[in-house]
């Protein structure tokens, strides 16, 4: 391995750094200070390095490298391609503003040792860059598994809390499903040369009945980490279970490992998809899209909240690898590019736009100590900055203009409705039920955020105990800041952005470099005659007028503001317990998608004298599909049993069995 | 930017903010006399906002400041999409900034913050208000958004100006994508502007509003810019309801001038159907209860798809 500089070389320093600050953390472990003060922020730093060597190098071709770890004939292959790049910026930047938050967060040591914490935390970065790097099966699925324990251990941060550990299992249960399954893919594709590399992955050339069986295990390992319905049922356990910083990490980043993994996977080492298992992808995109989003709307649990609406970003996104793959086997380019484009746009969005809202819950969960939607409110008083900060990552999310959600949703449309020449009658016909069903998510996306917002931070406080809540200390604000900067960024200058996803897009679908339309400010798919979308004049129109209205009135305008008891009416004796509750504002979704919800309603009679009304909203898949599994998993488990005597002579008796059947075999 | 578009979109926004108010006082005066009352005269609402800016403004005392900036906000953004809606000329340098998307998009921003100014007092009403304006929206934004579809799929894109332009100039005839389209595109007008059968403007019963629950905490000159936003709001719907489904009138690049000209007493002339007919919708129809309105809206839904694909089926 030469040492001289190249962008690999560089972002495996990184990587290095990462572990090396994780092991400084286990010097004095128990000592918080070196811990917040010294190696988070060093952490920070290291992300804003990678983010910067990451954007650098996306133009630049491909770079490979044999490092000198791993097994004596199996050494690590790594490798650097736009794609990857795309990937490690995402990371950087974002665990960045996790990192600069964490500073602050992890002040109670919040239940494991903080240099342990650090340990795991740094781990945890690093192996999901090498993840983005592997270029063998053997590396990657080194790093994945990694990936996998180290933020096991973060999720059981507070492993003394029952409900904690069986999240954290449930998380590791289905990690390790999704692992021996992309290990099977991996075995798969190898195509009998016993090579694992990737290069030799690219080189086997499977039949079409093998390429589909490596697709459908990647699409379901890879699914299981990135939360795609029905293998969605440990995000609403973990998220809520780990410390928020790491709720953000695994949200916003780590359930990007999956996509990178299928994006890899189906262009890269399996060469040309073939278009129907876009049809696979899309459904379960579209599926877990709307299923995550109402499921996120009758939510009373905040972080358990957004972790149902990362299964809707989830869904959003594999519903963009979906019409990729479709558009690429029918030899669509400019709009395979389109819809990929889209896809990794909103990749990138939702890294920064759910840490944002993840962090914020986490402040606020400091602040009161309270996750129930019920108990909180009127945060904004008390927690400006949080509330504010948070605000954009809510309007970003709900698909507003002019943030970023709006981009990667406008895109995404773009490439649905310019689809219309797919030389397939019945997927022409399919492909704009899809674009309804993404437009009734980011409308229920929408309803989701106001309740989000408004039930924390707007209204009376729920609880005399907020009064006291404190607003988030200022290397936490500037965690929020930095992601809600990014949010707005992407929001802003999107074809900046483009312009570089373009050049991965063509990489990856190996198309010939070519331009969008439109100009530095006007984002333009085909001609800017067709689609164009200007969010740099759109928001200064939109400010101007704002600011015209608000000088106008105040200029016209010649009476008093007073303030006074809330009016309501007239009803006098007002209290918060009067407020919309978060069953409550998820009622008119409940009344409408009654179907796919599992209710237990508790209902008082009318001789109750304290009168309880509680209404429990689970996941029918939980019922349907987990319970009689883990039964036959169980019951099998038992018939198996039966085989272990715990007698010496028994066992014995197995050995010389297997012996003789194995001899008769080879004679 | 010509000179021309420029002029256009200058009197395209003056027109909206100064109609807008008598498009509305003109459907209520239509809908009186429909009922058989004496007609307030169309210069109402001018004089409801005046005396709304000729008061003071009580604030609750846990208001926010999210509260405040809130009206401006929302009358903000429905000026900004009255700017990109071709209801007179179709040569709107604006619009080249954004099309139906992103307008969708604007009027979605304005009714998050409508929705999270009404929560932001935490009384019983304005929450209540908030939760059946978010519902009436998360059926109406996709049904607008599908309405939007067939017209840009018919027209090959989603500029707005272009789809008015495009159908200005195709033969005329009955599309029965569109008809479809009209019809949803009806009721999500009447729902998403808070009319019968789905609000009810008239009333102040608690139990059954929607918009007027989130206004209640407002007053003085914050209601005033609130009630200015909604008028505009009727408005700019009922005009692209004419972009989309009776463009013709409409001046473009080539037809200069006397174009714009023309443009102004025609864009009248359909305010004035287009009130009457709102006002017999209204008179005709009861109003739903509030369990219905998802019903309604998921019909209008479901109605604006089958458009689609009855434009896919037939490629008219």
């Amino acid at each position: 391995m030469d040492v001289s500089f190249s962008y690999l070389n560089a972002c495996l320093a990184v990587l290095l750094a990462w572990g090396a600050i994780g092991l400084a953390g286990m010097i004095r472990p128990r000592s918080l200070g070196i811990a917040a003060r010294t190696l988070f922020p060093l952490g920070a730093l290291c992300g804003i390095a990678l983010a910067v060597l990451a954007v650098l190098s996306i133009a630049t071709p491909a770079e490979r490298a044999v490092l000198p770890l791993g097994l004596p004939d199996l050494p690590f292959h790594v490798r650097r391609d736009p794609l990857a790049s795309v990937f490690l910026a995402l990371l950087g930047a974002a665990s960045a503003g996790i990192s600069i938050f964490s500073t602050g967060y992890f002040r109670k040591g919040e239940g494991a040792l903080p240099g342990l914490l650090c340990l795991e935390y740094h781990v945890f970065l690093a192996s999901m860059g090498l993840v983005l790097l592997a270029d063998d099966a053997y590396a990657f699925m080194v790093a994945w598994e990694t990936m996998a324990l180290s933020s096991y251990f973060l999720v059981t941060t507070q492993h003394r809390i029952p409900e904690i550990r069986s999240a954290g299992f449930l998380y590791l249960l289905i990690a390790h499903v999704g692992a021996i399954s992309i290990l099977l893919s991996f075995g798969v594709m190898q195509g009998g040369s016993w090579q694992f590399t990737f290069d030799a992955m690219r080189a086997a050339h499977l039949s079409p009945g093998w390429a589909t069986v490596a697709f459908g295990l990647a699409m379901f390992g890879f699914g299981a980490k990135a939360g795609l319905v029905p293998l969605h049922v440990w995000l609403p356990e973990a998220h809520p279970a780990a410390p928020s910083p790491v709720s953000a990490l695994m949200s916003g980043v780590m359930l990007k490992t999956a996509v990178y993994g299928v994006l890899r996977v189906s262009f890269d080492l399996l060469g040309t998809p073939q278009w129907w298992w876009g049809l696979v992808a899309l459904g379960l995109g579209l599926l877990s899209a709307f299923y995550g989003v109402i499921f996120a709307a009758v939510q009373t649990d905040m972080k358990r909240l957004l972790a149902w609406s990362s299964i809707e970003n989830v869904g959003v996104i594999f519903t963009g690898v979906g019409l990729t793959i479709v558009f690429h086997g029918s030899g669509m380019g400019a709009l395979a590019a389109l819809a990929l484009i889209a896809t990794l746009y909103h990749c990138l969005n939702h890294a920064f736009m759910k840490s944002v809202l993840f962090l914020g819950t986490g402040s606020v969960l400091h602040a009161t100590g309270e996750r129930n939607l019920g108990r909180l409110g009127g945060l904004i008083h008390r927690m400006p900055w949080v509330a504010w900060l948070t605000l954009i990552g809510v309007l970003a999310i709900a698909g507003l203009p002019p943030l970023n959600g709006f981009v990667s949703e406008w895109l995404l449309l773009q490439a649905f409705l310019f689809a219309g020449d797919v030389p397939r009658t019945f997927v022409n016909m399919l492909l704009p039920v899809g674009a309804a069903v993404v437009a009734l998510c980011t409308a229920l996306a929408g309803y989701v955020m106001v309740k989000f917002f408004g039930v924390i931070f707007l209204g009376q406080p729920r609880e005399a105990a907020l009064a006291g809540a404190h607003d988030a200390g200022l290397v936490e604000r500037l965690g929020l800041l930095w992601l809600a900067l990014g949010c707005v960024g992407l929001g802003l200058f999107p074809v900046q952005v483009i312009e570089t996803l373009d050049v991965v897009a063509r990489d990856l679908l190996k198309l010939p470099a070519g331009r969008w339309g439109g100009d530095w400010w006007l984002l333009a798919p085909a001609a800017a005659r067709h689609a164009a979308y200007g969010p740099l004049a759109l928001f200064g129109v939109t400010l101007i007028v704002v600011a015209l209205a608000g000088l106008g009135v105040r200029a016209v305008y010649r009476r008093r503001v007073r303030r006074g008891p809330a009016w309501d009416c007239g009803f006098v004796r007002l209290d918060a317990r009067m407020q919309d509750t978060a069953e409550g504002f998820g009622q008119p979704i409940r009344h409408v998608f009654e179907p796919f919800f599992q209710m237990v309603r508790e209902l008082p009679t009318p001789f109750d004298f304290a009168p309880r009304y509680r209404v429990t909203v689970g996941d029918r898949l939980w019922t349907l599909l987990y319970l009689p599994l883990g039964a036959t998993v169980r019951w099998t488990a038992d018939r198996v049993a039966r085989l272990q005597q715990g007698r010496i002579a028994t066992y014995l008796l197995y050995s010389f069995v297997t012996l003789i059947a194995l001899l008769a075999l080879v004679l | 930017m010509s000179t021309l578009g420029a002029i256009t979109q200058l009197l395209e926004i003056v027109c909206a903010l100064l109609a807008a108010p008598a498009f509305l006082g003109w459907v209520n005066q239509c809908r009186a006399w429909l009922q058989n009352k004496r007609a307030p005269s169309v210069l109402q609402p001018y004089y409801g906002l005046r005396k709304l800016f000729h008061k003071d403004v009580v604030l609750a005392e846990n208001a926010s400041s999210l509260f405040r900036l809130a009206p401006y906000i929302v009358f903000g953004t429905m000026v900004a999409a009255a700017a990109i809606i071709p209801s007179m000329g179709t040569g709107l340098p604006l619009s080249m900034a954004a099309d139906g998307i992103a307008l969708v998009g604007l009027l979605a921003t304005a009714r998050v913050f409508l929705s999270l100014a009404a929560m932001d007092v935490g009384t019983a009403f304005g929450t209540l208000g908030a939760r059946r304006e978010m519902m009436v929206g998360f059926l109406a934004e996709p049904a607008l958004l599908m309405v939007l579809f067939v017209a840009a799929m018919i027209s090959k894109t989603t500029s707005l100006p272009l789809i008015a332009e495009g159908l200005t100039t195709r033969a005329l005839g009955l599309y029965p994508s569109l008809a479809f389209t009209a019809v949803a595109f009806t009721m999500v007008l009447l729902a998403e502007n808070a009319r019968i059968p789905v609000d009810n403007p008239a009333t102040h019963l608690e139990l059954t509003m929607i918009h007027e629950a989130m206004l209640l905490e407002y007053s003085g000159r914050h209601l005033a810019m609130m009630e200015w936003a909604a008028a505009l709001k009727l408005f700019n719907y009922a005009c692209i309801g004419f972009a989309l489904f009776i463009p013709w009138g409409t001046s473009t690049e080539a037809s200069g001038p006397q174009g714009l000209l023309l443009a102004v007493p025609v864009l009248f002339a359909k305010l004035a159907v287009a009130g009457g007919g709102l006002a017999l919708i209204e008179t005709l129809s009861a109003k739903l209860r509030v369990f219905r309105a998802p019903e309604f809206l998921a019909t209008a839904f479901l109605l604006a798809v089958l458009g689609l694909l009855v434009h896919l089926l037939l490629g008219d």
